[in-house]
């Protein structure tokens, strides 16, 4: 401690307090950074469309309304005795060779559809390591044409049609309305993550529009899931919109410090802020004779 | 060129004695050209808030020229798209103009965001100062109060500001209010009615009245206090840290006029410039992002600024306490956090000037600072304070931390439950051992070294250069002035 | 101390206080609350006056005070031509204002007469005037026989005008009336943020609503509902409770009875065994309620369940309210009507 403390330095002063500052910026970037990467959702299961038996998941899919778009995915015998190879290889050791789901592991998977086997594949969820961790955002693990094989498979078990979202036909002003009423509670309201007790959520800043309207439809892992009765088309397009519009919010006040509001904010008043002034204050608080 | 310098100062002679013939202020004039402020870096932080204070007073007049205490609820048709047809109240509507119709209204909106946030963190850091070097002792312990005061009337004057613009984080920020106002024992439901004129979100005098609150009432008397606590710094002359020459009945520094003078100009500028360019530069509660209040709307992450973290960090870490007796609830859960937590830190930071006197038996007058290691019982005690505070600051964004690295968030708060306790008194400690190890070799923990230059010749012989420059301070060695006897000094 | 008194044998009494003090000095010096007296420092004079006569200074600073001129116009240019850049506006004016801090800050270290002085303080107290103006305070009650009674009376008089002037602080706020209802009574039914009114049927497993009362204030503190469905396996209600839940439907106060703040947060597992069970959480303080059980509180600081508000499915199959509340909303407060759980 003594030795520590009394250490000499040969850095002036200046400097040292500059790199403190540079050091202080990097902790506003690691703590109030939204991590890409930090994404939880979906913990086992897909759900079934019609509760399958003894092991169907808690919940299923919303179904798309009557005329409203589904995202078709390509379907032929072929693709799915890919997907049904590669379901044996990859998924069967938790969902069961018959998507029948291992009591306590992981639910069935008969009848989820294709719209929540795209949404874990292609956002690298699935296939988790171990049953009981959160299924988090990563790189898929799977090829586009390995995941439409596995769709092509599981969703010959039946289930909805998958949900689609086209941007284009939303208003970002009914977005950030409906953002706000169903999602800023957890995701935060220019969706930069947070978190129920317990569970992390995650930011959206990589979120595909068919990415989102699949997690609206059928909620993975604790998220709600919400029908048309809450959220219509219209305004599945305008989330969709207005999610890919906070990849850049209008920031007309500069720097956006990561759009978390004061966490950052208190980190740049102290660090930047009070630092520099306190480096100008140590430059002229002593004379220089 | 000399005839003009001829001409200008006789101009300003005729100037000077215009001036004396109707005030006669001669004197007074020359004593605050020759006033001497000791020079050390430290004793700017409070001149910091200070100017920071007068950026507040000038961006802020600018803002009120804008703002409309409004809480009638009117539809959006601005140039914002995101907000188009969207319902919200008055205020929040002119605050969104204010920020995307007014030429540089955003700016000076951001500006004084940035430096409300300085102005807070400068006068922590000066009470910093104040306390580990003992300047608050006799004869500055009133001006001790009056900056504590200063320090309370900020924070709450901070927190009206956020809360004036209606949008989703100041309309959360006001809920919890009232939740606090209404958890004050027996009185809490008169209390918050009283002040927002009926149950949250209150009647439509509620922002007229914070915007009163805000723009005038405590402004003012932070205005009045500041002259207080200047005057009174100007009568007693700067406390100083010892050193060659520098006694208890005398204070060795730098003139006001010229360098001094030109030196504090400079700070205020650099002052003024750092938050204007922050301003400019960096977003500060972007409030179109967040969208308009409904008590029946919330999002995740939702923060307080800064200087309210303490209080969002006490409610966060209280366990679930609510002793009731049937219909009477004795004390309601978010008084621990955000009433009874910060006035027992108030207290006894306004305590404790009697306490250490009661300890220390020293009621003398102190005009010489301490080092922070020549008492190495108070500075543990500060540190150790000054950390529980920190810490219950830290658990107020320990949901950020859990999102960043996924450690469980029940986890934190159960931990962070007992390490508020064990922590301060391990920081209490290893300060304690710190302080007397160094007060014991008598180096700078950052900058001081000692030894002697030498050279050593090709022939083996050494060369004294010279020696360290001596930075150590020499500790007073007279005695303090006004030595009284305890008793009748009360 | 008065412990020598000149006399070359001290009494027995003398002693023991020596001895004491000798004791209290080494255990305080032991315990580092007192230092052994350093070495008088050299009596210095630091007065001294440097001249810097710098010209190179000068050419600095008025370098920068033009540069801040320039900062300063190019303000006004970018006002003029485009106000609402606000990153260019904050550069000119912050330039311009840290230029003109460096020419000051230059100027004063560098250009002008660095000086050291040494100005004595004022001694601040001096009895014999500390007793002057007492005596001067006093005499001007010269002659007055019966200050008690004059003292009595101006207090009863202070007191009187302190509390007169605090009276109408009262006139801001109304009286209680109304914190213990809301809008929320039998048969009122529930709709969701745009008016339309739910229908039992809407309302599905797995997914939360926000309702707002018909024909109430949606302003109101009260007014906001979570409205989920629940299958049996997550259903425990409180015996009294079991007619409050129409096909498993559940009603809550959006509004959390710890600090006031809007409940946004519901978390329901796609698969109970590998995750949490379905709760609500308030995003404030991370209070969070299982819907399950009337509210029960399992996590955060708040001090009561959820307040919940029994439902009732109409002819229609419209969800109503089955009642008002059975116990207060919002937060505590010293006469809240708590509920039972």
């Amino acid at each position: 401690m003594r030795r520590w403390l009394t250490r000499r330095s040969r850095i002036p002063a200046v400097l040292r307090l500059t790199l403190a500052v540079i050091l202080a910026a990097g902790a506003v970037a690691v703590l109030a950074a939204p991590s890409s990467e930090g994404q939880t959702s979906s913990g086992a299961g897909v759900p079934g469309g019609p509760p399958a038996g003894v092991n169907a998941p808690s919940k299923s899919p919303e179904p798309p309304a009557p005329g409203d778009p589904v995202k078709t995915f390509p379907d032929s015998p072929a693709l799915r005795a890919q997907g049904y190879t590669l379901y044996q290889a990859g998924c069967s050791s938790c969902h069961g060779i018959a998507l029948q789901g291992t009591p306590g592991v992981a639910p069935s998977l008969r009848g989820v559809g294709a719209g929540p086997v795209d949404f874990y594949l292609s956002t690298g969820r699935m296939p988790l390591e171990q049953p009981r961790e959160e299924p988090q955002r990563a790189p898929a693990l799977y090829t586009r044409g390995q995941i439409d094989a596995l769709i092509a498979y599981v969703a010959s078990f039946g289930g909805p049609p998958a949900p689609t979202a086209d941007p284009a036909k939303g208003n970002l002003a009914l977005g950030l309305h409906e953002f706000t009423l169903h999602c800023a509670g957890c995701h935060q309201v220019v969706a930069r993550g947070g978190l129920t007790v317990n569970v992390p959520v995650p930011d959206l800043l990589a979120a595909t529009p068919q990415q989102v309207a699949e997690a609206v439809r059928m909620g993975p892992y604790v998220m709600p899931h919400f029908g048309t009765r809450q959220i219509d088309q219209h305004d599945l397009d305008s989330i969709a919109r207005y999610v890919l519009w906070t990849r850049h919010p209008v920031n007309a006040g500069g720097w956006a410090i990561y759009n978390l509001g004061p966490i950052p904010e208190g980190i740049v008043a102290w660090f930047m802020g009070l630092a520099a002034l306190v480096i100008v204050a140590r430059l002229i608080g002593e004379r220089l004779a | 060129m000399n005839v003009l310098q001829r001409t200008l100062e006789r101009r300003f002679l005729r100037g000077t004695r215009w001036l004396e013939q109707r005030l006669g202020a001669a004197k007074g004039i020359k004593w605050l050209l020759s006033y001497v402020f000791p020079d050390h870096w430290s004793f700017l932080l409070g001149e910091i808030a200070l100017y920071a204070f007068i950026v507040l007073v000038g961006t802020g007049t600018f803002l009120a020229l804008y703002y409309i205490p409004g809480d009638s609820q009117v539809i959006y048709h601005g140039p914002y798209a995101l907000l188009q047809g969207e319902q919200m109240s008055e205020a929040y509507r002119s605050v969104v103009d204010l920020s995307f119709s007014v030429p540089a209204g955003l700016l000076f909106r951001q500006a004084h965001h940035w430096a409300a946030d300085v102005f807070v963190a400068a006068i922590v850091l000066h009470l910093c100062r104040i306390f580990f070097t003992g300047a608050y002792r006799k004869p500055r312990d009133v001006n001790y109060f009056i900056g504590l005061t200063m320090l309370m009337l900020a924070i709450l004057e901070g927190f009206a500001g956020y809360s004036l613009i209606d949008d989703l984080l100041s309309g959360m920020g006001l809920a919890i209010a009232y939740g606090v106002a209404l958890s004050l024992p027996g009185i809490g439901a008169q209390l918050g009615y009283l002040v927002w004129g009926g149950p949250f979100p209150g009647s439509s005098s509620f922002l007229p009245r914070l915007e009163i609150v805000h723009v005038f009432l405590i402004p003012g008397t932070l205005a009045v206090l500041i002259t207080l606590h200047l005057v009174m710094i100007m009568r007693q002359h700067h406390s100083q840290f010892p050193g060659p020459g520098r006694r208890e009945r005398n204070v060795v520094g730098t003139p006001l006029w010229p360098a001094y003078a030109l030196r504090s100009i400079g700070l205020l500028l650099a002052v003024a410039g750092v938050l204007f360019l922050l301003g400019g530069l960096v977003q500060i509660n972007p409030i179109w992002q967040w969208g308009p209040f409904h008590p029946y709307l919330s999002e995740n992450g939702a923060q307080p600024d800064w200087y309210i973290g303490w209080l969002i960090g006490a409610l966060r870490l209280m366990p679930n306490w609510e002793p009731a007796i049937g219909n009477y609830t004795l004390i309601p859960n978010p008084f621990w956090g955000g009433a009874a937590f910060p006035l027992f830190v108030f207290i006894v930071m306004f305590a404790w000037p009697a306490i250490e006197r009661r300890f220390t038996r020293d009621h003398l007058r102190h005009d010489l600072l301490d080092r922070p290691r020549d008492r190495p019982t108070r500075t543990a005690i500060g540190a150790a304070f000054l950390s529980w505070v920190m810490i219950i600051f830290a658990v107020g964004s320990t949901d950020r931390l859990f999102f960043r690295l996924h450690i469980s968030y029940t986890a934190q708060i159960h931990f962070w439950r007992a390490g508020v306790w064990v922590l301060p008194i391990l920081i209490f400690f290893i300060t304690r051992s710190a302080c007397r190890s160094l007060r014991r070799t008598d180096t700078h923990p950052m900058r001081a070294w000692q030894g002697t230059v030498v050279r050593r010749g090709p022939d083996g012989s050494i060369t004294r250069l010279g020696d360290s420059a001596d930075r150590t301070q020499s500790r007073p060695s007279e005695e303090p002035v006004g030595t009284v006897p305890a008793e009748s000094e009360r | 101390m008065s412990t020598g008194d000149g006399s070359p044998r001290l009494r027995p009494i003398a002693r023991t206080l020596a001895v004491l003090v000798a004791l209290r000095t080494a255990v305080r010096t032991a315990t580092g609350r007192e230092r052994p007296g350093p070495p008088a420092p050299p009596d210095v004079d630091p007065s001294e006056r440097i001249v810097p006569a710098s010209r190179r200074a000068e050419t600095i600073v008025a370098a920068l005070l033009l540069a801040a001129a320039v900062f300063g116009f190019g303000f006004t240019f970018v006002y003029v031509v485009s106000g609402e850049n606000t990153q260019l506006l904050g550069l000119a004016v912050g330039g311009m204002l840290a230029l003109l801090a460096a020419a000051a800050i230059i100027a004063g270290k560098l250009v002008v007469p660095q000086e050291q002085s040494v100005e004595q303080r004022d001694p601040l107290l001096v009895e014999e005037q500390a007793e002057e103006i007492v005596e001067i305070v006093e005499a001007g009650g010269e002659g007055v026989s019966r200050r008690a009674l004059l003292a009595g009376a101006g207090g009863v008089a202070g007191a009187a005008l302190i509390t007169a002037a605090a009276t109408p602080v009262a006139s801001l706020g109304p009286t209680l009336n109304g914190i213990h209802t809301t809008d929320w009574k039998r048969g009122v039914r529930l709709l969701d943020t745009s008016g339309r009114p739910y229908l039992a049927a809407d309302i599905e497993i797995g997914t939360f609503y926000t309702a707002l009362p018909e024909g109430g204030d949606p302003e109101h503190l009260g007014a906001g509902l979570l409205v989920v469905r629940l299958p049996p396996e997550f259903l425990h209600l409180p015996p009294a409770r079991q007619s409050w839940a129409p096909d498993g439907i559940v009603a809550y106060s959006k509004i959390c009875p710890h600090a006031a703040c809007a409940i946004s947060l519901y978390r329901y597992p796609t698969y109970r065994p590998t995750s949490v069970e379905p709760a609500f959480t308030c995003p404030c303080h991370y209070s969070t309620f299982l819907p399950g059980e009337g509210g029960r509180l399992v996590f955060g600081p708040a001090g009561r369940a959820l307040p919940q508000l029994p439902l009732m499915v109409d002819a229609d199959g419209y969800l109503r309210a089955a009642g008002p509340f059975h116990e207060d909303i919002g937060p505590s407060w010293w006469n809240i009507h708590r509920g039972q759980s």
